[in-house]
């Protein structure tokens, strides 16, 4: 084999490898979006090998942020149909409680029964879902599917404000009023960790003097795909690891402009000693943090210098809870309806393999055929 | 109004005019409370009947009926 075409075919190896991992950010396209990492593709040349095996090689997950409510950690090694399914179960799988019915005695402040009522519903509550069952429609609220909450609030003015006081928090007399009823052993159960909203501070309705609101609210253990106020999240999204690959190395003033293209840290300049001198060399430092502007590609002097993509199996998740759950749980949990469901899938499919196989043996018995391979 | 001198709709002169009587019980006074609220000045105003209806606070003369206490369900969505 001659050098050249060695050459041209490592060429052809190197682009075969970049488009079966990355997806590549053109100028005024993106291109190789779909993976090809899968059993039978056609691209696939290595189809003998056990893809579960190479899945668990490849898995990694890291845990780059962590709050109480707040975390950013990386998926690594998992085709894009799994990512996506631990996003949806986070935002509409994952149960929590929020109030469902609203009794209303009274209510003469300027917000509509039904208004007032669909806000309370979007207030979250901190509960533990795992302490409370779902309630069927046939079933009768229970202290085991129900949460309390009483709401008796007159808008008064408060005698003790200055006479010219505008803040109508000092002004009137009308705050923190959602009260939790505990019912049956709740009480008991709850001593350590009271049930109550997850903020204080939510506001519900503004009323004027002599206004009045006197009502029940149920809370029920619900999920997120039923209505978004039992979504445990604010978001659960996800996006691809920005990668920036320097196929020359940029110097000087143009190492300057290079970096002022990206979101500011993800490229340094930095001082370099080449053959005794001082050069400015633009070194790619926190790819991780770039948003994929593009703005380098409008620049014809970079044209051949860099190429933009992303990671095709590298997914950064950011989860936010709305403060009910710990933002870990919210992963946690996520990960065992998953896997419970894939579980049952199983089981579902063993069914109805034995049904067939049943049903093919009858038929053989029957007709007498020779072998049939199911 | 005493008895011997009522006579139904069904006949019988008209009974005779003259001042009512102060004791026959009208309205009455244990019939429910009931409230209402002065249009002007939003004061509770406790009004019975034959009563001028008028607001003790402030004298204005439209009342607006209270809201029921019958309890309403919702469904928060």
């Amino acid at each position: 084999m001659s050098k050249s075409s060695s050459k041209r075919a490592s060429a052809a190896q190197d682009r075969l490898e970049l488009i079966q991992s990355r997806v590549i950010v053109e100028r005024d396209s993106v291109s190789s979006i779909s993976s090809s990492d899968f059993p039978f593709h056609t691209s696939n040349r290595y189809s003998h090998i056990d893809f579960l095996e190479k899945i668990r090689k490849k898995l990694r997950v890291s845990i780059e942020k962590k709050s109480q409510y707040d975390m950013e950690f990386d998926l690594i090694g998992v085709d894009a149909s799994i990512a996506n399914a631990l996003r949806r179960i986070m935002i509409a799988e994952v149960p929590t409680l929020a109030i469902e019915k609203v009794f209303v005695y009274d209510n003469t402040s300027i917000v509509q029964d039904e208004v007032l009522a669909h806000r309370l519903g979007l207030i979250p509550i901190k509960a533990n879902p795992d302490e409370f069952d779902f309630k069927l429609s046939t079933e009768h609220p229970t202290d085991q599917n129900t949460i309390v909450f009483k709401l008796k609030q007159e808008c008064k003015r408060n005698p003790k404000a200055a006479a010219n006081e505008t803040d109508p928090t000092k002004l009137y007399l009308n705050h923190n009023a959602l009260i939790w009823e505990p019912k049956g052993d709740q009480a008991d159960r709850f001593k350590d960790s009271q049930i109550r909203p997850v903020h204080q501070d939510i506001l519900v309705a503004q009323m004027r003097p002599g206004q009045k609101i006197e009502l029940e609210a149920h809370c029920e253990k619900g999920c997120g795909k039923e209505h978004a106020k039992w979504s445990p999240v604010a978001t659960a999204s996800y996006r691809l690891m920005p990668e920036i690959i320097l196929k020359e190395e940029i110097t000087g003033d143009l190492a300057i402009k290079f970096a002022s293209c990206f979101t500011p840290g993800v490229v340094e300049v930095k001082d370099e000693n080449v053959d005794g001198k001082t050069i400015e060399v633009a070194k790619v430092v926190n790819p991780r943090i770039d948003m994929v502007s593009r703005e380098v590609l409008r620049h014809k002097e970079f044209e051949d210098k860099v190429q933009l993509t992303r990671i095709r199996d590298h997914f950064i998740f950011r989860v936010e809870s709305t403060g009910i759950l710990d933002s870990e749980k919210i992963v946690f949990d996520s990960l065992q309806i998953l896997s419970s469901k894939c579980t049952m899938l199983l089981k579902a499919l063993e069914v109805k393999l034995k049904e067939k196989k049943k049903e093919a043996d009858e038929n053989l018995k029957n007709e007498n055929l020779m072998d049939i391979d199911i | 109004m005493n008895k011997e001198t009522y006579q139904g709709p069904q006949g019988g002169p008209p009974p005779p005019p003259g001042p009512v009587n102060q004791a026959t019980p009208r309205g009455s006074d244990n019939a429910a409370k009931m409230l209402y609220n002065c249009a002007d000045c939003g004061a509770e105003n406790e009004i019975r009947p034959k009563e001028p209806l008028r607001c003790k606070e402030c004298g204005h003369r439209i009342m607006y009926k209270q809201r029921t206490k019958k309890m309403v369900q919702f469904e928060a969505r």
